[in-house]
């Protein structure tokens, strides 16, 4: 509801749901801040905010107040140009500089910091201090941030993001007075999976990303790219910036329905692999093994006189490339020879999820969404490492319930502070059945070890409760806290909640899982509940891909002699398969030809590789897990020959689609997908102009362009023309804020940090100006004809020496790409097998001991981990390492010791 | 003269125990307020005139009828005794702990009860050792004979009551941060509203009262409102009150007075006066975070109204004397020092402001003072001033600073001349 | 790689015994401190952890909280621990001569234990003793009205 409130004399409309801190910042007030986060809420400890409230009309004197604490009420009347409270701001600035280094010249924050820029808001610029600084010494964090203390302004935005908001455990603040110290109690790697999110949450350069540091350059130095992370597949927005060629860094692009403000680890620091040794620059040859690099035109014809007169050829895409690339990779070849490049069984998931997507009644929310829900049944995903910014969402949905009882006691949710003391450490109902143990488990109510099978059984005996008719035949023996069904108190809780949430996905390659949980959520909605169903699946563009085609590899493989060439898109199929099958394959395959990025076992057996661009050099559009069709623009244009793979294909296909633009090829999609019609939509068309002109990809204060090249040559080069976008590669343009879709940075006067973006939002903390970015393509229907209630699988039993093997999923580690980025590489594990402790004791097994797994009657060897809550005759391995790439899961496997540790 | 929280203290160290507080009336008011409506037990504390004797005086019957009571307020409920005494110059609390413990959970019983709390829990520094075995075995007394545990004295009232033995920081007396100390948590204030009464330990309702208010509460349940107003020379403020005067006087101490005794009857009467050699200066006149008095003051009625009306407060009650060979400016810097230490690192102008401030005394001092400093210190009163800070501890900070600019600029300024301080030789 | 364990189980016992106190284990954080500080006079880093896992506390929750209190050792400490009063009435009373006394007679400064592991110094808010200017602590005994020639006399009994 809005209300009026007087500000300096003048009459404004603000929201009475918030508090003066929001309001003057939603009324686009300069009003400085520091330790208030538009999601982390209000604590009122930096004191920056200092307003003067007025108690009537006649009061003269006014009373100081923090603005982020003091709510909204009608008819009030404030001031924030009255001198006492403009003095009061400044000389707070003052204070909290006393021990501030002042070493801005050699800091990564420098230009982008919010210190400076609130430094210079309050007018403070004369220091009486005339003490020594205190000094701390930093601490080593790990490979993906950098702790530089001594910048310190106290304002407990790290803990409380780290611990209070991410549920991180190993960081805080310790000690007292001007010695408080933010750190962890000794030094070592960060563990959560969000830190981060601390270089952009810290105001100042306490917590900057190492891996940017590697290869620094300033804020107005780069060349952004509006892009989305290709980590996973949920989607989020980052923003790429480029220099001199090489991808920087990432930062969390907002998007209010999506992932906020906030990205994972996975997503921030896992880029590093754009810039790898093994990137493929030029096109290649390869000759009886022998790769030469060659000319592009001389590429293209050759690859073109190949195929142009071929009878057949095979088209293998990709869940990682964009719409558009698998789209003319498939008008290439033909509809019938385009096969998505992943194995059936996940693809058939897949399409399984579609079609609950598009022809369910329940919801599936957006990513932010879920922070709304306040019960969570999830099952068979490891949330965190499979969807990890949506186990952050989920940790603050299990706020809610408890959150409750702050709401009665009239406490704003905005007040965090006051939240936290009634909340504490409760949290709602969580119920989590998985086949181990999980991070999130120390949320949950309960969780729950078993077969994806008997997970399957379990939820279906949730949806029988929940519908009132328990039929004993299907009873799991799993039993809650209380010794009660297990399955009824989930009921009882989905039930009680006012939005239950139901979390699956695709990653234990289970069909019963997936329609389980369409069926529980069915349930509920029938029993009149607003329940929400989310699922996620394994990467980027999974969801568009599997529209695009229901021939997966396998299909291909069954075709294998007949084709005059195969080309496979920006895809390493040993990541898909076991090794003897893709061997199989490519060794009849004529002519390989490879559109990838980096060198690879498949790229080694082609005969034409081709240097596709990664998200951060290539343009195209993706659909999430929620069905979001989001656009992902280039962050510079590179002077070698890579380019998206679309393009290629263009060059190519030269007289069937040379003069296309990007946007009529999103046209012809369309028409051939009415489904994807709305992809059109994602974003502002290449004809889009602000007040005529293009949106920059650089800042205003791009320094050096004309001197980038004086060694060679002192005339300045055109900058290339981005045909393809309505972003241009220069630094001129439009200079206001650009449409949401089509932001490549945040910055409007005064305010050069990440925290300009206020002034891209309609009210703080909500949506961007003219809307989220990103299309959603399914809504609910009101009726369905799914019915999967009567899927009910068989009870899973542990066998005698067999074991079924599944993988288990690490955020650093089971994603190809991101796992070849330095970084990110520290910290991914060594491949092992899990094993319960009975299983093991049987066996006479114990942890670190090394066995011989025999799959199908392939061998491999791994050291095991006693893995916590693994179900008996369950083996788990991990997906998409090195050593364990391309197995395929679910697996049948017997184990042998070789040798105890 | 009447002196109900200190008539049946013993002489020879030891407490008083179960059986001889008894015997000097002791758990009498309880039983009375056993027998009464929980409201009319708030409404008589509020009609006493008993204000806080923690340092801000709030009405104590006020701060307890803002408890949610009946059926929909959240449970459990706690009633917390404040005994952290940890301000500069008190030592007031220290002896009704270490004398006479049953009257303080006589008085927290029946705050208990009159605010339906089932839990309640002793706050008590960690120096006061003493006090600790006097309250532990008077809980266990306490206890034995059913004042404590289940279904109290038949009247179907539940009340626990634990001790609980800090680990030393100034800011756990401040009320919210002692429900973060007790919650096990770091003692930083938390932001009212919501205040503890709505949300405190917790997040339940909680009330925190000083040790010498609850000891009051028996007396007034057991003799009456009335009886209580009468107490007091002082209009609208009833009871006696434990005056303290420590510094170069005759005969530093403690007394049970009147509330309103006026300072000059406190210093020359009870203290003795100053020693020989020594002359008067000034006072704090209620512990470290008070205002500065001087000469002109002495006839003022020690009262929350009265000391407020001469510019600085009550506070604790207990008298820290200035003489004529302390130099004020190192009294300061002691003052300034300890708080600096004791800020809890939370808000800016306290966490930055404070160690400024004692830095700048400190150059004053040793005789490194500028004419610019007298104006940075000004300053530091104003940007520290109440409502500025989180809480009351940087404001109480700025308070002898303050009032030492105004009444003792002589002595800032010869120090910044001389470049030394004029009492070292 | 099993290492030593440094509370031992009547430790454990008490931390857990002070559970019944709170509705969260959490909230027993400071009474585990103390706990594990009677029995060892400071706490170290590993008995921390050790305290963490019985609190089901995050090492760092916990260290958060001791770093907070000036009366958890985070360092080891000597055999007696001098708190000696610097607060305000203490100051007027002589506090000056006690800590110039002290530190030429231990020949150590504030922070800083003797090297007979005897003595630890440290200095200690307001004792709430002001009427017995000046004071200290040792260990949990209270010495008022000191003068130099008293507290001489004093130290002779801790050995
Ligand atoms: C920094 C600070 C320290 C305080 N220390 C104490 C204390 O040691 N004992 C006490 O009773 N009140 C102390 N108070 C006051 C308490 O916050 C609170 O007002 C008092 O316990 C309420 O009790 P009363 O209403 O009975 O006075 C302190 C306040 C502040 C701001
Ligand atoms: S480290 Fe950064 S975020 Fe944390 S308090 Fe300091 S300035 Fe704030
Ligand atoms: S933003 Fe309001 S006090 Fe920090």
């Amino acid at each position: 509801m809005k209300v009026k409130i007087t500000i300096d004399d003048k009459i404004y409309e603000v929201d009475q749901e918030t508090n003066l801190l929001e309001a003057c910042l939603s009324l686009e007030m300069d009003l400085p801040y520091f330790c208030w986060h538009p999601e982390l809420g209000s604590v009122a400890a930096c004191r920056q905010c200092a307003i003067i409230k007025y108690k009537d009309d006649d009061d003269e004197k006014g009373k100081l107040v923090m603005a982020c604490l003091e709510p909204v009420k009608e008819g009030m009347r404030i001031s924030l140009q009255a001198p006492q409270a403009h003095d009061f701001r400044a000389h707070n600035i003052e204070a909290l500089m006393i021990n501030h280094p002042h070493d801005c010249p050699v800091c990564d924050e420098g230009g982008e910091c919010h210190l400076q820029d609130m430094t210079v808001m309050t007018g403070h610029n004369y220091r009486r201090y005339r003490f020594n600084k205190r000094t701390h010494t930093n601490q080593y964090l790990g490979p993906f941030i950098n702790h530089e203390m001594n910048r310190c302004i106290q304002c407990y935005r790290c803990t409380r993001f780290y611990n209070d908001y991410a549920g991180g455990k190993d960081f805080d603040v310790f000690a007292s007075h001007d010695s408080v110290y933010f750190g962890r109690h000794e030094p070592g790697i960060l563990e959560n999976e969000f830190s981060g999110n601390l270089v952009e949450v810290c105001p100042t350069g306490v917590f900057t990303d190492k891996t940017f540091k590697k290869h620094f350059t300033r804020k107005w130095d780069l060349s952004n790219g509006p892009s989305i992370c290709h980590n996973c597949s949920l989607g989020c927005n980052i923003i790429a910036g480029e220099r001199y060629g090489s991808l920087r860094r990432i930062r969390s692009r907002y998007n209010g329905d999506v992932n906020g403000y906030f990205i994972c680890d996975r997503g921030r620091f896992g880029y590093e692999y754009v810039n790898s040794e093994n990137r493929i620059c030029i096109p290649l040859k390869i000759e009886n093994g022998e790769s030469s690099p060659m000319p592009r035109e001389q590429a293209v014809r050759e690859i073109s006189e190949i195929t142009s007169g071929a009878k057949k050829l095979i088209g293998i895409g990709s869940p990682k490339a964009s719409l558009e690339s698998n789209f003319l990779l498939r008008q290439w070849v033909g509809s019938e020879n385009f096969y998505a490049g992943i194995p059936a069984n996940e693809g058939k998931l897949i399409r399984q999820v579609i079609k609950i997507l598009k022809k369910g009644t329940v919801r599936t929310p957006s990513l932010s969404e879920v922070k709304g829900y306040d019960a969570v049944f999830i099952l068979g995903e490891d949330v965190t490492n499979t969807a990890p910014m949506l186990a952050l969402y989920l940790r603050q949905a299990a706020k809610n319930q408890p959150g409750e009882v702050a709401k009665d006691l009239k406490i704003p949710d905005w007040n965090d502070a006051a939240t936290r003391v009634v909340v504490q450490n409760a949290t709602g109902s969580v119920y989590i059945a998985t086949f181990h143990a999980t991070k999130l488990d120390e949320i949950a109510t309960q969780s729950y070890y078993a077969h994806p099978d008997n997970i399957a059984r379990l939820a279906y005996e949730v949806m029988a409760e929940i519908e009132g008719n328990f039929k004993d035949e299907t009873k799991v023996e799993a039993m809650d806290n209380a010794n009660q069904p297990l399955s009824s108190s989930i009921a009882k809780a989905m039930l009680a909640a006012k939005k239950p949430l139901i979390v699956a996905g695709t990653s234990l390659y289970s069909e019963a899982i997936v329609q389980s949980a369409a069926a529980v959520a069915n349930a509920l909605k029938e029993k009149g509940k607003d329940p929400g169903l989310v699922y996620v699946v394994p990467e980027v563009n999974s969801i568009g891909l599997s529209m695009l085609s229901e021939q997966f590899l396998e299909d291909a493989f069954d075709k294998t002699d007949s084709a005059d060439a195969t080309i496979i898109l920006e895809n390493d199929l040993y990541q898909r398969k076991d090794k003897s099958s893709i061997d199989a394959f490519l060794k009849y395959q004529k002519n390989i030809i490879s559109l990838h990025y980096l060198e690879n076992t498949t790229t080694h057996q082609a005969n034409y590789v081709l240097p596709v661009g990664t998200f951060a050099e290539a343009d195209g559009t993706v659909v999430s897990n929620e069905g979001r069709a989001q656009r992902f623009y280039k962050a510079h244009q590179p002077d070698n020959d890579i380019r998206s793979s679309w393009e290629w294909i263009q060059e190519i296909m030269m007289d069937k689609w040379g003069s296309a633009s990007f946007d009529e090829i999103v046209s012809s999609m369309v028409r051939e997908f009415p489904e994807l019609e709305r992809v059109q939509d994602a974003a502002p068309s290449a004809e889009f102009r602000e007040e005529t002109q293009k949106i920059p990809r650089e800042t205003h204060r791009y320094s050096g362009r004309t001197a980038e090249d004086a060694d060679k040559n002192v005339s300045e080069p055109k900058p290339p023309e981005d045909r393809n976008s309505a972003l241009s590669y220069t630094m001129e343009g439009f200079t206001g804020v650009p449409p949401s879709a089509i932001t490549p940075f945040y910055w409007t006067p005064g305010w050069n940090s990440v925290q300009a973006i206020n002034k891209y939002q309609i009210e703080v903390g909500g949506e961007l100006l003219g809307g989220n970015p990103g299309i959603r393509l399914f809504e609910p229907k009101e009726t369905t004809d799914l019915d999967f209630s009567d899927h009910i699988p068989l009870q899973f039993s542990p066998k005698q020496d067999e074991y079924c093997g599944l993988p288990l999923y690490h955020i650093y580690g089971s994603d190809e790409l991101s796992a070849q980025s330095p970084a990110v590489k520290e910290r991914v594990p060594e491949a092992y097998i899990a094993l319960n402790d009975d299983d093991a004791l049987k066996n006479d097994i114990r942890e670190d001991d090394m066995i011989e797994v025999s799959v199908n009657g392939e061998k491999k060897r791994f050291a095991v981990k006693l893995h916590k809550g693994i179900s008996p005759g369950i083996l788990g391995l991990p997906k998409g390492l090195t050593e364990t790439a391309g197995t395929e899961f679910p697996f049948t496997a017997t184990i042998k010791l070789i040798s105890h540790e | 003269m009447e002196k109900p929280l200190t008539e049946h203290i013993k002489t020879d160290g030891t407490w008083l125990t179960l059986t001889e507080y008894e015997e000097t009336g002791g758990y009498q008011g309880l039983r009375k307020a056993l027998s009464m409506d929980p409201l009319a037990i708030t409404k008589l504390v509020g009609d006493s005139g008993l204000k806080g004797r923690g340092g801000a005086g709030f009405p104590t019957g006020k701060k307890w009828s803002m408890i949610p009571m009946g059926k929909d307020a959240h449970y459990p409920k706690y009633f917390v005794v404040n005994a952290d005494e940890m301000e500069p110059g008190s030592f007031k609390d220290r002896l009704l702990l270490e004398t006479n413990p049953h009257q303080i959970i006589e008085g927290a019983i029946i705050g208990a009860f009159a605010i339906e709390a089932n839990f309640s829990f002793i706050f008590l520094r960690w120096a006061y050792h003493k006090a600790a075995k006097a309250i532990t075995q008077a809980l266990q007394e306490a206890y034995e004979v059913g004042y404590l545990g289940k279904n109290i004295l038949g009247s179907g009232f539940d009340l626990e009551m634990s001790l609980h033995i800090s680990v030393g920081r100034y800011m756990c007396g401040e009320e919210t941060a002692l429900l973060n100390a007790l919650e096990g948590k770091r003692a930083i204030p938390r932001a009212k509203p919501p205040y503890p009464v709505v949300s405190g330990l917790f997040g339940k309702p909680t009330i925190v009262n000083n040790v010498e208010t609850i000891c009051n509460v028996p007396h007034i349940l057991a003799k009456g409102a009335d009886w209580f107003m009468k107490l007091s020379k002082s209009e609208g403020e009833g009871g006696t009150k434990l005056y303290g005067a420590s510094g170069r006087v005759k005969n530093p101490g403690l007394w049970e007075l009147p509330l309103g005794t006026t300072l000059r009857e406190i210093l020359e009467v009870h203290a003795g006066g100053m020693q020989d050699g020594y002359s008067f200066k000034g006072v704090l006149p209620g512990g470290g975070s008070t205002d500065f008095l001087t000469d002109e003051h002495l006839d003022t009625p020690m009262d929350f109204e009265s000391v407020q009306k001469v510019g600085s407060r009550m506070g604790t009650g207990t008298i820290i004397v200035l003489d004529d060979k302390t130099c004020p400016i190192g009294m300061l810097r002691s003052l300034e020092h300890f708080f600096a230490h004791e800020s809890c690192g939370w808000c800016t102008p306290c966490r930055e402001g404070l160690p400024w401030t004692a830095k700048l005394l400190d150059a004053i001092d040793a005789g490194r003072g500028k004419m610019k400093d007298l104006e940075t210190l000004e300053f530091h009163t104003k940007y520290m001033a109440p409502g500025n800070t989180f809480c009351a501890l940087a404001p109480g900070a700025m308070e002898p600073l303050q009032s030492a600019l105004k009444y003792f600029r002589y002595d800032f300024e010869k120090h910044i001349h001389e470049q030394k301080c004029p009492w070292k030789s | 790689m099993t290492q030593e364990q440094i509370l031992s189980e009547k430790e454990i016992s008490e931390i857990k015994d002070s559970f019944k106190h709170f509705p969260l284990k959490s909230a027993a954080c400071i009474e585990g401190l103390k706990i594990v500080q009677k029995y060892h006079r400071w706490v170290s880093d590993e008995a921390l952890k050790e305290l963490a896992a019985i609190l089901e506390m995050s090492v760092d929750a916990v260290d958060s909280v001791a770093t907070y209190y000036n009366l958890i050792y985070r360092k080891p400490v000597g055999r007696h621990v001098i708190h000696v009063c610097n607060s305000v009435s203490c100051y007027i009373m002589g506090y000056d001569e006690i800590i110039a006394f002290l530190r030429h007679k231990l020949g150590i400064e504030y922070g800083e234990t003797t090297a007979d592991d005897r003595f630890t110094l440290l200095s200690v808010s307001c004792l709430g003793d002001c009427d017995h200017a000046p004071v200290l602590m040792i260990d949990d005994d209270l010495h008022q009205n000191l003068t130099t020639d008293k507290l001489e006399k004093i130290l002779n009994n801790y050995e």
